[in-house]
């Protein structure tokens, strides 16, 4: 996959960018021979030979020419660069009609996903091959970033205010979405997917597999299931399921045992304890832990929640 | 009008903790924020060190996300606030102001030991914020500094109380080199580091209020809840970066026309040959510090800003990359049939316009709005960044420090040990800054503590470079410190400079000059007129 520019450009738009890219690269590359070459060709050519050879060097002070000459190529130069990296950054800002139509709403640290048809997911976006899509940001809690590298583009996600991006995806396959705003604790594991799929294969997933909430059918066990859920959701962005503890208090474990509340008080980890913290996370926060878990009450089918429940019960 | 130098009593004659504490001498004041900024670069370079080593495996290993994001926010505040605003400005502006423009102070003694202490309330203040460590990023990006549990209202009130002695430092130096230049010192005369320090004075004084009244808002919010920034309560989280930039940008400047202008003294002594193009140097300062200002919006344009905003502060940004280009090409000029000695000073001189040239190519990727787009908040802003300030200002500072240690303090340094350090610290540099251009472009998004594994090879590359970048500074350190104890009694000109403060006894006299000397020529003038 990985090209000069170390990554494909998934997209034309991609490509118009990394025509910009090796532009400027390019006059970046002739200027720093022709600066860096006179630095060092000078540095070394007039060394200092023989001590008498101080009182020989001309009492230059300047020179009108030159000095006019380079304000005048490098502010020619400039503004070269500024107009095309401006005309291609107008081109992708202009949506284009017809666009495929996915909100993305961002919270601490997870993005959910919601399509104009009423199908919700979380942290993995699927979207047609070969037709415009227009992702509709914002978020709930703090700043947050949408970055597709693949796409050359980035969209801040602003509390209280709407932005968007608008991207072709061309080829079909599996796309890394960074966030790239500074979010708190989890900034770093708040990874999302873009997959784009052939129009086909998309369609048929509309019909059958998303309103079950994935690509399986419903004969696997409920723990298994759980499992699935548990790592599409975000849920191991915080809580982990072994090893060192992250944000969130750690899923081993977790299931019959005692815990101890904000407040003082404890409560026995049960079937009802888990479902409400996941549907009502506030409700009882468990003691030396941020209250940040957002609810899941909307995004998870109450079968998802408890297939988590179950998987949760397996974590010994 | 040649004093002869050593007749009075050297500046660092008297004893004792009250006559540092309370001294009106700005020789004593500079060395003070020289030693307190240097304290500070050196904690904050271990902060660095400390995210290098976590960033060597892509899963947190030894820290854990919330410790690393401390990390880098302190790492950050440290070297912005405490290190690289100061440092030059501060510390060798308080120095050698007086002494290049031919005076016996600065205009108000009072007020510079002020805002010393006024410096040094903040980073006490600073300091006690640790005890619930900010994780916000030195940016203090709200809703989420408005939201933290952190510290975040002590530590921006200790960076107010910075801004304040920033604010009074730049202040006391216009008036000094408006009011106290020596007979004969017209502005075309005055040191290009003067010109320099000039041109950072006025950002200073400008921009630096603004930055005080943001802080002011945020606390505000934190402590009484009004919603300047909080979109629940009709205000706006990004009007936060608007009057956060319009202040952090011009400061960069702050940071950057200083260095620019040591880089400027200093090659036309190691050349032998006068400064090419005085005047474009010395107009190119006053022209980015007042261009600066119309250029924030570049740190914002995946904010959700109007096209038409980006494509003004775009172009607003190109123009500034002129005059800074003017100065390369002076520097450059300068060389051309001198007789030119590598003394360290030089090497670090040289190795600004060096590293400053890469920084500044590496500026129309993000410029340009459409790369800026592709590139914001990854690594390759990182490089840049680290390139424009540790390249330049930090080497300028280098710099500095090289050519001025026999003036301050009357001892020579081992120029051999000063050029292994050198070495360590340009190699070293070189390897872990321009990896990150490389992982940038690939699509690593800055402030991860835990990275895809992809990113892997890179990081441990820049970790390695990192290490030997820190074993240079520490050799440098060493020689400093040996230097101090134990180096050869300098004389008053070691580098057969022209510019006043050579003229000076090495360390300078309480009273700099026994006679305030007649200027008549600028400072420039080696080499042969017929030649």
């Amino acid at each position: 996959m990985d090209n000069v520019l170390a990554f494909g450009a998934a997209s034309g738009q991609a490509g118009r960018v990394d025509a910009l890219f090796v532009m400027i690269a390019a006059i970046g590359g002739f200027f720093f021979f022709l600066t860096q070459g006179m630095l060092i060709y000078f540095a070394v050519k007039y060394r200092r030979r023989l001590p008498d050879r101080d009182n020989e060097t001309p009492a230059i002070t300047g020179s009108p020419l030159l000095e006019f000459l380079w304000i005048l190529i490098p502010s020619i130069v400039v503004v070269v660069i500024f107009y095309y990296g401006w005309r291609v950054y107008t081109d992708q800002r202009i949506p284009v009609a017809g666009a495929t139509e996915v909100h993305v709403n961002a919270r601490q640290w997870m993005y959910e996903i919601r399509y104009p048809d009423g199908r919700t997911a979380i942290n993995e976006i699927r979207v047609p091959a070969g037709k415009p899509v227009k992702f509709i940001l914002s978020a709930a809690d703090v700043l947050h970033g949408f970055y597709l590298p693949d796409f050359r583009v980035k969209m801040d996600m602003i509390p209280g205010r709407v932005t968007t991006l608008w991207v072709q995806p061309d080829r079909p396959g599996s796309y890394q979405i960074f966030c790239t705003v500074y979010c708190g604790t989890g900034h770093s594991n708040m990874l999302a997917q873009l997959i784009v799929m052939p129009q086909r294969e998309y369609a048929e997933w509309v019909e059958h597999g998303a309103r079950e909430g994935g690509e399986a059918g419903g004969k696997e066990p409920l723990h298994e299931r759980g499992e699935r859920v548990v790592k599409g959701a975000g849920c191991l962005n915080c809580h982990a399921v072994d090893g060192k503890e992250k944000i969130a208090p750690n899923f081993r474990g977790l299931y019959g045992s005692k815990v101890p509340l904000d407040g003082g008080t404890s409560v026995t980890a049960d079937e009802e304890y888990l479902r409400e913290s996941i549907e009502d996370p506030g409700a009882k926060v468990v003691k030396g832990y941020p209250n940040v878990m957002p609810t899941f009450k909307t995004t998870l089918p109450r079968k998802d929640t408890d297939a988590v429940v179950e998987y949760l019960k397996t974590l010994k | 009008m040649v004093n002869e130098p050593g007749n009075g009593r050297g500046y660092l004659e008297e004893r004792g903790w009250r006559s540092w504490a309370f001294t009106l001498d700005h020789k004593r004041i500079g060395a003070m924020y020289l030693w307190t900024t240097t304290v500070f670069f050196l904690i904050g370079g271990v902060f660095a060190l400390l995210l290098r080593l976590e960033l060597l495996s892509p899963q947190a290993r030894y820290f854990g996300n919330h410790t690393y994001n401390v990390f880098f926010t302190l790492h950050g505040a440290m070297m912005i606030f405490l290190f690289i605003i100061p440092a030059i400005p501060s510390g060798l502006g308080n120095f050698f102001i007086p002494l290049h423009i031919g005076a016996r102070d600065v205009a108000f003694p009072r007020l510079n030991l002020a805002s010393y202490w006024v410096f040094a309330a903040g980073f006490l203040v600073i300091i006690g914020s640790l005890v619930a460590p900010m994780d916000t990023g030195w940016t203090f990006y709200t809703p989420y500094s408005a939201k933290s549990a952190a510290a975040v209202t002590t530590l921006s009130l200790g960076i107010f109380l910075i801004g304040m002695s920033s604010i009074l430092t730049g202040l006391n130096f216009i008036v000094t080199i408006h009011k106290l230049r020596a007979p004969g010192m017209t502005w075309h005369r005055l040191p290009l580091f003067i010109w320099g320090m000039y041109s950072t004075s006025i950002i200073q004084v400008i921009a630096t209020p603004v930055v005080g009244v943001t802080f002011l808002l945020l606390a505000a919010e934190r402590i009484f809840g009004v919603g300047f920034f909080d979109p629940a309560k009709g205000g706006d989280p990004v009007l936060f970066q608007h009057f956060f930039w319009f202040y952090s940008h011009p400061v960069v400047y702050v940071m950057i026309l200083p260095a620019m202008g040591i880089v400027s003294e200093v090659i036309p002594v190691f050349s032998r040959k006068p400064i090419f193009g005085y005047k474009a140097i010395a107009y190119s300062s006053v022209a980015i510090a007042l261009g600066g200002f119309l250029v924030w919006g570049h740190h914002m344009f995946t904010s959700g800003m109007s096209p038409l905003a980006n494509m003004i502060f775009s172009l607003m940004t190109f123009f500034v990359a002129v005059p800074t280009a003017v100065k390369v090409f002076n520097w450059t000029a300068t060389l051309y049939r001198g007789s030119i000695t590598f003394e360290a000073p030089m090497l670090y001189a040289l190795t600004f316009i060096f590293l400053f040239i890469v920084g500044g190519l590496t500026g129309p990727f993000l410029g340009a709005l459409a790369t800026n787009v592709q590139l914001h908040d990854t690594y390759f802003v990182v490089a840049h960044f680290h390139y424009t300030m540790m390249g330049g200002t930090v080497m300028g500072f280098f710099a500095g420090l090289h050519y001025w240690f026999p003036k301050m303090t009357g001892k020579m340094l081992n120029e051999k040990v000063a050029r292994i350090a050198w070495a360590l610290i340009f190699v070293g540099f070189n390897v872990t800054f321009f990896t990150m251009f490389v992982v940038g472009v690939r699509g690593m998004p800055r402030r991860y503590a835990e990275y895809l594994p992809k990113f892997h090879t890179e990081n441990v590359i820049s970790t390695i470079g990192s290490a030997v970048l820190a074993l240079g500074i520490l050799v440098m350190c060493w020689n400093f410190l040996q230097g101090l104890r134990k180096g050869a009694p300098a004389p008053a000109n070691p580098w057969r400079a022209l510019s006043l403060e050579w003229r000076a006894a090495s360390p300078p006299d309480v009273e700099n000059f026994h006679e305030i000397p007649v200027v008549t020529d600028w400072p420039y003038g080696y080499g042969t007129p017929k030649a």
